[in-house]
């Protein structure tokens, strides 16, 4: 199977919509897509936040790598998002220590609390909540992590708590997650 | 082991020569280490930077530590370290202060100041932060002594949680590069092979084929371009050995490549590891500088005509990618999805050149066979599985944490000897091995010797070394749903029997659950199982099916008790429980309605409280905070009554 993919017509540079692309070129620059296409794509979204349709573009035109098979490596993988995510990132534990322990019911609270789905971020895009397969922290299960601050032996009313402790510690008002800036798809939980 | 002479002399040369520039890398990589290499003659404080301990606090632990030193004017005579996992996670954070082992369990910064003062500074050991065994009562200073360590035979794990996992020298100290030293410049690659198959090494990422053997046919692939794969992708929840040995003891791994670049004939490695493992990164990235920069990675290593380089790939998130023909894949920079073999990867691998790939643990153990012979290795464990293995016990234990055991140990030695018991005084009721790859093994069959044949006759795996200890809260049916809704999500989509079996299974699952499961379902499932074991393409299909042929094989009962009347008997699926207040208990204290987050708790003070069954969500809450035992959970028909019983 050839590897080397050839482009067929230069492509006009993506558009964009307000989003800086640039760091899509300095990371093609630094590392060859060809051989480094994952660690391109960790770069960029490391720089951006997140991999939307203009940064798929503009990496296909740089790169040569058809967008089509860039949106399939994207979509493979977990750790890819085409959707922005929110300020803040809740991680709940979901490894089986943690799930034995009782993490569904955590990720219940945090949903009804925020007023988000698992995997969803809150209208004002203070918070995004989401749940990892383990974090090899088995002993203080069940684990919550919201940014690099954690939280073990968790139970629903201190994952209650916690949370809003957190909202506290920010000056953010419980309420105020479920106003959306630019309201597109709204919370559907 | 002939040029002993001439490896002491090394060892005593390198640490001064290189102690400047690895203090120098310290400090501007901002790690956090008293910037003082070498510790010769110091005293030495070695804080737990494990995964569970960073998470329970122990870099405010360390930093203390490193303040109070400095506040009792003992810097020049204390070194404050960072160790990988030391092992018992469960007591971190913890710190052990190193020649006496006096071991400091589950320390909050406070406690850094006394520990300086009273045992650093006055010579009086702190009794009353000492470990207590749970089982005596006894306080114990030396953690060798700790039964939870004193049942272990550590091989691969032998520097973790001892050594600082970002100076070289520290390895070499005890014995590190020996091995690859000795190989490379006397030895000939079938020596090797030779070698490693006689010490009866099996794959320690879960499949268990002799690595020897592996190697064997990875050297005798014809060319001249091969590579050498770390698989370093464990993505089994509930598993975090090969995290640790990354984390903790970089430097095992990277020896245990060269070795094996060595015996295949490959000139170029990589390590692959999870996404989720930032810390692995850094440390083997850091390790991995400091090889390149000794002259034991890069062309002619060891002054040797052999060539090694190392690189690392970073992991996307993808379960798939610990096959190693996803791993192949992923790394070439494609989606990961297995491919049919043969041929397999040691005739046609990574970019179409023969490639062998082995896991952390096996590498990590390569240096000590080496080292110490095939002989003595092989003097561990069963006739058929030699060895150790290392496992991550986690669930309902009283010692969850990272432990090494020969093989050959029973579930029983691991469960009550190393894992001191079950949380709570409960029920032992059985345990997970090898994540959703695995089975459950019931607590019937506890004098099961942990070895390949024995697990694999009992319908699990030995896996990676995951091992989930339940009690009697956990609900097996939901076990299984667990582990299929993991597979289903991680099927990578490329076989029907994989991607459209384990979501059949999956909702099947779901609906037994739900209180929906029909007649035949226990039937179902099995019948898909078997097709979608014998008809996948790769490991992860083949094997998706196993935690719930074995929940159903020892737990058939439960699957008939959802499905047949609507019950779950370890009270955890929350469609068939319904929460109710007792008459006798209930003080009318209000906790619960106040806590109730749906507020569907009614009752005066000191009156009898009731809970509102349709707005009810059954989150636990009430149960969790009631100081007065008077919240009981009902399952089948009483839970069915109560529902049911017009308000």
């Amino acid at each position: 199977m050839p590897r080397r993919v050839t482009r067929s017509k230069p492509i006009e540079p993506a558009a964009g919509d307000g989003l800086d692309l640039s760091p899509v070129r300095e990371v093609v620059d630094e590392l060859d897509p060809r051989s480094n296409l994952i660690a391109v794509l960790q770069r960029v979204q490391e720089r951006i936040g997140y991999l939307p349709e203009p940064v798929i573009d503009e990496l296909a035109r740089l790169s040569g790598v058809p967008a089509s098979r860039l949106y399939g490596i994207i979509t493979f993988y977990a750790q890819f998002t085409t959707e922005p995510t929110g300020k803040h990132r809740i991680q709940v534990c979901h490894g089986t220590a943690c799930h034995v322990a009782g993490a569904t019911r955590l990720t219940e609270a945090l949903e009804q609390e925020l007023g988000v789905d698992d995997g969803g971020t809150t209208a004002d895009m203070s918070f995004t909540l989401g749940s990892v397969a383990c974090m090899g922290a088995c002993s203080l299960a069940p684990v919550m992590r919201i940014d690099s601050e954690t939280f073990g032996n968790l139970t629903p009313d201190g994952t209650r708590k916690a949370m809003r402790g957190v909202l506290k510690e920010l000056g953010l008002d419980p309420a105020e997650l479920r106003v959306a800036a630019g309201d597109e798809d709204g919370p559907d939980g | 082991m002939a040029d002993k002479v001439k490896k002491t002399a090394a060892k005593k040369a390198v640490p001064r020569k290189a102690a400047a520039p690895q203090a120098r890398r310290a400090a501007k990589s901002g790690v956090r280490v008293a910037v003082s290499a070498a510790a010769d003659g110091k005293r030495r404080v070695a804080v737990c930077a494990g995964t569970a301990c960073v998470f329970a606090g122990s870099f405010k632990v360390h930093d203390a530590f490193v303040e109070a030193v400095a506040a009792a004017g003992l810097s020049d005579k204390v070194d404050v370290v960072i160790v990988g996992c030391h092992g018992l996670c469960s007591q971190g954070p913890l710190a052990v202060i190193a020649g006496e082992e006096t071991y400091y369990p589950r320390l909050k910064p406070a406690d850094a100041a006394r520990i300086v003062h009273e045992h650093l500074g006055a010579g009086t050991v702190v009794e009353d932060l000492l470990y207590v065994d749970p089982q005596s009562g006894e306080k114990i200073a030396c953690w060798h002594d700790i039964p939870f360590y004193k049942q272990q035979t550590r091989i691969a794990l032998r520097d973790v949680g001892v050594i600082h996992p970002e100076r070289i020298d520290e390895y070499i100290a005890r014995g590190g590069y020996e091995a690859a030293r000795a190989v490379v410049s006397k030895k000939k690659p079938e020596w090797v092979i030779d070698e490693v198959l006689a010490s009866g090494i099996r794959g320690r990422g879960g499949a268990g084929f002799p690595t020897g053997l592996k190697w064997r046919f990875a050297h005798a692939s014809p060319g001249d371009e091969k590579y050498v794969i770390c698989n370093g992708d464990e993505g089994d929840p509930g598993a975090f050995m090969d995290a640790s040995i990354m984390d903790g003891d970089p430097h095992a791994v990277i020896e245990g490549m060269i070795i094996g670049s060595f015996a295949i004939g490959a000139h170029h490695g990589y390590i692959y590891v999870r996404a989720e493992y930032p810390l692995a990164v850094k440390r083997l990235r850091i390790a991995i500088a400091q090889a390149e920069e000794r002259g034991y990675l890069g062309d002619n290593v060891f002054g040797s005509p052999w060539s090694f380089h190392l690189k690392i790939k970073e992991g996307a998130g993808a379960f798939v990618c610990g096959e190693e023909t996803a791993l192949i894949a992923s790394i070439e920079g494609k989606r990961g999805m297995p491919r049919s073999r043969p041929p397999f990867p040691a005739v046609s691998g990574l970019w179409g050149k023969p490639t062998n790939i082995n896991n952390v643990e096996t590498f990590a153990n390569i240096p000590w066979i080496i080292a110490n012979g095939a002989k003595a290795y092989a003097a561990l464990g069963t006739e058929k599985s030699r060895g150790t293995k290392a496992f991550s016990l986690a669930g309902k234990i009283v010692n969850g944490g990272l432990a090494e055991v020969p093989i050959g140990s029973t579930i029983r030695q691991m469960v009550y000897g190393v894992g001191g018991g079950i949380k709570d005084g409960r029920e032992f009721k059985a345990v997970q091995l090898g994540g959703p790859s695995g089975g459950c093994v019931p607590a019937a069959l506890i004098d099961t010797p942990i070895d390949y044949e024995s697990l694999a006759a009992t319908g699990a795996i030995m896996g990676s070394g995951g091992m989930v200890v339940v009690d009697d809260t956990t609900c097996m049916v939901d076990l299984a749903r667990y582990f299929l809704d993991f597979t289903q999500k991680e099927s990578c989509g490329k076989c029907v029997p994989c991607r459209l079996g384990t979501k059949r299974m999956l909702e099947i699952l779901e609906g037994i659950v739900a209180g929906e499961g029909q007649d035949g379902d226990i039937e179902r499932l099995e019948t898909l199982a078997q097709t979608i074991k014998t008809t996948s393409l790769c490991g992860l299909g083949q094997t998706a099916p196993n935690p719930v042929l074995t929940t159903i094989r020892y737990f058939r009962d439960e699957y008939e008790a959802h499905i047949y009347q609507g019950a779950c008997p370890a009270l955890a699926c929350t469609a068939l429980i319904a929460y109710s207040i007792d008459v006798d208990n209930c003080t009318g204290c209000t906790l619960c309605a106040k806590k109730c987050p749906v507020d569907c708790i009614t009752g005066e003070k000191k009156q009898l409280h009731v809970i509102g069954q349709a707005e009810c969500i059954r989150c636990d809450t009430c149960r969790e905070v009631c100081r007065f035992d008077a919240v009981d959970v009902l399952t089948g028909q009483a839970a069915q009554d109560l529902i049911g019983t017009p308000r």
